[in-house]
C-alpha cells in the first residue's frame, strides 16, 4: 500500500494533481468545521444554544448554508465594476489557500517543502489586501468603499508586526523552511513559545488584525457599515469570502502552531507512529489557537481606527524590532 | 540550440505562456480607459514576472516582489487612486493625442534594444540549476560585499518616508488653527 | 522540479521580454495623462530592468547573487519612489482638483 502511494507520488504530474486536489478539499472542509465550531462556541459563550435543528446538535448547519448560497441568484449591482467585482473573491480565496502548501503535517508530509516557506506564506497572505480593496471599490456602495479603505489601512499597518514577529523563531531555527523549524524545535527541546513568548503575542494580535476579526473588526463593523467591503456580495461570491475568512484563520493558526508550538511533534511518540499521530497533534494545537481566537472575539470591544493604528505603529512594531535585536544578540552569544 | 530543442522543453512552454500573459497585461496597463483596471492589470504583470524570477531560480527575489510590490506598493497605488476620486466607469481624459508618435518611439526603442541583445548574445543559454538560489548566499552578499549600498538604500527609504509624510500633510484651515489655539 | 533545467532557456528570450516591457512602459509614460498612470508605467519599466538583471546573473556571473541583490535594491528604491510620488500627486490633486499632468505647466515660458 505504501509502495503504491510512493510510486504515484514519484510521478510528478500525478503527485501534483493529488496535492492540488487535497488542498482544494482542505479549504472548504476546514472552513465548514471551524465555522460550525465558531457558531456553537460563540453561542455557548453567550449563554445560548445556537443552531440545533439541522443534524444532531446542529453540525450540518453550515453545509446547509453553503448549499443555500449556491442556489441563490447571482446579483451584480448595475453600477458596480463587473470584472473587478467578480475577481475580488477569487483573489482573497487564492491567498487563503496558499498558506496550506507549506505547512508540515508530519515528518516529510508537506505539500511542497519550500526552503523559503515562512516568507512564501507571509507574501501570499498579503495578496488578500488587493482583493479586499478591489471588493470595496468595485461595489459602487459608500459603505463598501469606507470598509475597503479602512481595511487597506489596517492590513498594511499590521503586516509589519506579522512579518517582524516571525523573524524571532527563524533566527533561532536558522532556516525559513517550516519543516526545518519544527525539527529545530525538536532539537532545542522546548517549543519556541517558551523563549519567544512576546513575539507569539505580537503574532497572534497581528494575525487577528490581518484576518479582520474582532477586536480588529473595523473593515466589517457590522453595527456601522452593514457588512463593510462585502456588503454587495450575495450567493456563491459571498460563500467565497466566507470560506476564505475561515480557511485563512485556520491557515494562520496552523502557521503559528508550527512556528511557536512545535508543529506536529509531541514528546514520547515512537518514530513509526509519527506520520499518523503528527497531523492529529498539529490539528489539536491549531484548534486550541482557533478556540483562543474565537474566545477573543466575544471578550473585547472593537478597537477604533486610530487606536488600532497606534497599537500597530507605536507598540507592536517597536516591540517586534526589539525582540529581533535581543534574539539575534543572544543567539550569537549563547 | 535549435528551434526543435527549444520547443521540446516544458520550461519553455511555461515561459511562453507567462510571457504572453505579461505582455498582454502590460499593454492593457497602458491602454486601459479605467485607472483601477490599469492598476489591477499591473498586479497580473508583476505576478507574471515573479513567475519569471522563479524560472531563473531567484526564489527570494520573486517573493520579495510579491510581498513588497503587490502587497504594499500596489495597495498604496489603489489607496491613492481612491483618494483622488477615481470614478467607477470610463474616464475619457486618460490618454492624450500623441498615441501614434509614442507608439513609433516605443517600437523603435524595442527594435534597438532587441537588435543589441540579439547581436551580442546570440544563442547563449541561461545556466540555471533545478534548485533555487540559497538565501544564505544572498545574505552574505548583502551584508558583505554590498553593505554600503544596503545602508544607502535604507537612508533612501527613510528620506522618502519623512518626505512623503511632510509633503502630504494637510495644513490646518484658519478655523482649525483657532480651535487649536483655544484649547 | 523533476529534472535539471540548466542550459535549456536562451538568454535572449528574457532580454527581449525585458525590452518589450520597457518599451511598453515608455509608451505609457508618453501617452498617459493621469499622473498615477504615469507612475504605473514607470513601475513597468523598473520591472523590465529587474528581469534583465536576474537573467544576466543566471547567464554570466559566476560569483553568485550580484544580480539578485541589485534587483532587491531596485525594488526597494521603486517602493520609496512610489510612496513619495503619490504624496506629491496627492498635494497636486488637493491644490488643482485634477491629476492631469498636461495641465502642470505653470513653469513653462
Amino acid at each position: 500500500m505504501t509502495g503504491f502511494i510512493t510510486d504515484v507520488m514519484a510521478n510528478f504530474w500525478a503527485g501534483l494533481g493529488i496535492k492540488l486536489a487535497l488542498i482544494a478539499f482542505i479549504v472548504p472542509t476546514s472552513a465548514l468545521v471551524f465555522g460550525i465550531l465558531e457558531i456553537k462556541i460563540s453561542a455557548h459563550m453567550q449563554d445560548r444554544i445556537g443552531p440545533y435543528f439541522v443534524g444532531a446538535w446542529g453540525w450540518i448547519q453550515l453545509m446547509a448554508d453553503g448549499l443555500k448560497f449556491f442556489q441563490k441568484e447571482d446579483i451584480v449591482p448595475t453600477d458596480a465594476d463587473a470584472p473587478v467585482f467578480k475577481l475580488a473573491p477569487v483573489l482573497v480565496l487564492m491567498s487563503a489557500m496558499a498558506i496550506f502548501v507549506v505547512i508540515p503535517w508530519g515528518p516529510g508530509l508537506v505539500f511542497g517543502d519550500l526552503e523559503l516557506g515562512v516568507f512564501y506564506a507571509l507574501a501570499l497572505s498579503s495578496l488578500a489586501t488587493v482583493g479586499i480593496i478591489a471588493a470595496g471599490w468595485s461595489s459602487a456602495n459608500k459603505y463598501s468603499l469606507i470598509g475597503g479603505l479602512r481595511a487597506a489601512g489596517q492590513l498594511i499597518a499590521y503586516e509589519l508586526p506579522l512579518v517582524l514577529s516571525v523573524v524571532g523563531p527563524v533566527i533561532l531555527a536558522g532556516t525559513m523552511s517550516l519543516s526545518g523549524i519544527v525539527e529545530a524545535q525538536v532539537v532545542f527541546g522546548v517549543p519556541y513559545i517558551v523563549v519567544q513568548f512576546i513575539p507569539f503575542v505580537v503574532f497572534m494580535i497581528a494575525a487577528l488584525a490581518e484576518l479582520s476579526r474582532l477586536p480588529f473588526d473595523m473593515p466589517i463593523a457590522e453595527s456601522e457599515l452593514v457588512m463593510g467591503y462585502f456588503t454587495e456580495y450575495t450567493g456563491f461570491r459571498f460563500l467565497f469570502f466566507f470560506l476564505a475568512e475561515y480557511a485563512a484563520m485556520f491557515g494562520m493558526m496552523l502557521f503559528a502552531a508550527t512556528l511557536f508550538l512545535g508543529g506536529y511533534w509531541a514528546p514520547g511518540i515512537p518514530e513509526s507512529m509519527m506520520p499518523f499521530v503528527g497531523p492529529v497533534v498539529l490539528l489539536t494545537k491549531a484548534g486550541l489557537l482557533v478556540f483562543v481566537a474565537i474566545w477573543f472575539r466575544w471578550t473585547w470591544p472593537r478597537l477604533r481606527e486610530d487606536q488600532l493604528q497606534s497599537l500597530a505603529w507605536r507598540w507592536l512594531i517597536p516591540i517586534a524590532l526589539l525582540n529581533i535585536a535581543v534574539t539575534a544578540t543572544l543567539k550569537v552569544i549563547l | 540550440m535549435t528551434v526543435d530543442a527549444w520547443i521540446a522543453e516544458p520550461v519553455n512552454w511555461v515561459f511562453s505562456i507567462v510571457a504572453v500573459v505579461i505582455l498582454f497585461t502590460a499593454v492593457r496597463v497602458v491602454t486601459s480607459p479605467n485607472v483601477v483596471h490599469a492598476a489591477l492589470y499591473l498586479v497580473a504583470a508583476l505576478a507574471g514576472s515573479a513567475v519569471m524570477f522563479l524560472l531563473l531560480s531567484a526564489e527570494f527575489v520573486a517573493l520579495v516582489l510579491v510581498l513588497v510590490y503587490i502587497g504594499a506598493v500596489l495597495v498604496l497605488f489603489l489607496f491613492g487612486i481612491m483618494i483622488t476620486r477615481a470614478p467607477t466607469g470610463f474616464d475619457e481624459g486618460l490618454s492624450n493625442d500623441r498615441k501614434l508618435v509614442s507608439a513609433a518611439i516605443s517600437l523603435v526603442l524595442l527594435g534597438v534594444l532587441s537588435w543589441a541583445s540579439l547581436s551580442a548574445f546570440g544563442t547563449d543559454t541561461v545556466n540555471t540549476v533545478g534548485s533555487p538560489t540559497a538565501t544564505e548566499i544572498l545574505g552574505d552578499a548583502i551584508l558583505g560585499r554590498f553593505v554600503i549600498p544596503f545602508e544607502v538604500v535604507s537612508f533612501i527609504l527613510l528620506s522618502a518616508l519623512i518626505g512623503g509624510i511632510t509633503v502630504a500633510r494637510r495644513d490646518l484651515t484658519p478655523l482649525e488653527e483657532e480651535e487649536r489655539k483655544a484649547v | 522540479m523533476p529534472y535539471d533545467v540548466g542550459s535549456l532557456m536562451l538568454l535572449n528570450q528574457f532580454l527581449v521580454l525585458g525590452a518589450a516591457l520597457f518599451s511598453i512602459g515608455v509608451y505609457g509614460l508618453l501617452v498617459r495623462r493621469n499622473a498615477v498612470l504615469v507612475l504605473l508605467s514607470v513601475e513597468l519599466m523598473l520591472n523590465a530592468v529587474n528581469i534583465n538583471l536576474i537573467a544576466f546573473e543566471s547567464a554570466l556571473v559566476t560569483n553568485a547573487a550580484v544580480g539578485q541583490v541589485f534587483s532587491i535594491f531596485v525594488i526597494t528604491v521603486a517602493a520609496a519612489e512610489v510612496g513619495f510620488g503619490l504624496a506629491i500627486i496627492l498635494m497636486i490633486f488637493r491644490n488643482r482638483r485634477s491629476a492631469n499632468v498636461d495641465e502642470l505647466d505653470l513653469m513653462r515660458w
